[in-house]
């Protein structure tokens, strides 16, 4: 388990959103830019990194209860999009690692996916 | 307490809003966590099926101390293989759909998953009917 401070310092990431929630505890990780594998897959405390920018991913997030959104590649969404995320109690973090790098560090910190597969080879 | 929601037709930017309230109001009524959650998830992927595939259509959740039924209905084309749209990553959503994050094959399967009881009720040229049901004990 780490926290989203943790996290964000990894990924040398910009908080665009939900600095007051960075003590949050995160145990797993989601990276992908379907949310239907999102919706199938991540679990709750869950953190998800994506490279979609839409305002589902948000929707997504909400649903599922996802800890916090890292928007890889240096992408940043709309600002309707950020504002829903901080309606919502979902920090946000900007970052200019790529998809694999982001998740790579994530693990070495000590994340893990979400399915049951992962889970028992950990 | 019954509530209704409608789906807009390919109103992609609010596809989400209803089971955003339904989550929203089953909180408030201090259901456990995590069946809020799977209702949630349940709901949401019923939306964007009905977003996407029906046309539009309206989710009516009935909520008891229970159980909480949710249908999603739609009065678009209808599934003519109800077998292979249960099989995950089966679609028949289109790239641009796909582009915007849905349309993997894996919403009427993980409805099921989430819902503790699940029905297709569909037609070919007349429409489609999910319910879920969630037991809340």
């Amino acid at each position: 388990m780490i926290t989203l401070k943790q996290a964000a310092e990894a990924l040398n990431a910009q908080v665009a959103c939900g600095e007051k929630l960075m003590g949050r505890e995160v145990r797993m990780a989601c990276g992908s830019d379907m949310m239907s594998d999102v919706l199938a897959y991540a679990k709750n405390k869950a953190v998800l990194l994506t490279g979609l920018l839409n305002i589902q991913v948000v929707r997504t997030a909400d649903v599922s209860d996802i800890a916090a959104i890292v928007f890889v590649r240096d992408k940043h969404p709309e600002t309707e999009v950020l504002l829903a995320a901080q309606n919502k109690d979902i920090p946000v973090l900007y970052t200019k690692c790529t998809m694999f790098e982001a998740c790579g560090r994530l693990y070495a910190l000590g994340l893990r996916g979400c399915t049951a597969k992962d889970a028992e080879n950990r | 307490m019954e509530k209704r929601y409608t789906v807009e037709v390919d109103d992609f930017e609010r596809a989400g809003a209803a089971s955003i309230s339904l989550k929203e109001l089953l909180q408030k009524l201090g259901l456990a966590p995590e069946t809020v959650r799977r209702i949630a998830i349940g709901t949401y992927e019923g939306e964007i099926n009905c977003l996407i595939h029906g046309g539009g259509g309206v989710v009516i959740a009935d909520i008891t101390p229970h159980v909480i039924t949710v249908r999603i209905e739609d009065h678009g084309p209808g599934i003519p293989d109800v077998e292979k749209a249960m099989q995950e990553g089966w679609s028949t959503a289109s790239e641009e759909i796909r582009a915007k994050g849905f349309g993997a094959g894996m919403g009427l399967p993980n409805m099921k998953k989430v819902s503790d009881t699940f029905r297709i009720e569909t037609e070919v040229g007349k429409g489609t009917t999910v319910i879920m049901g969630f037991s809340c004990v």
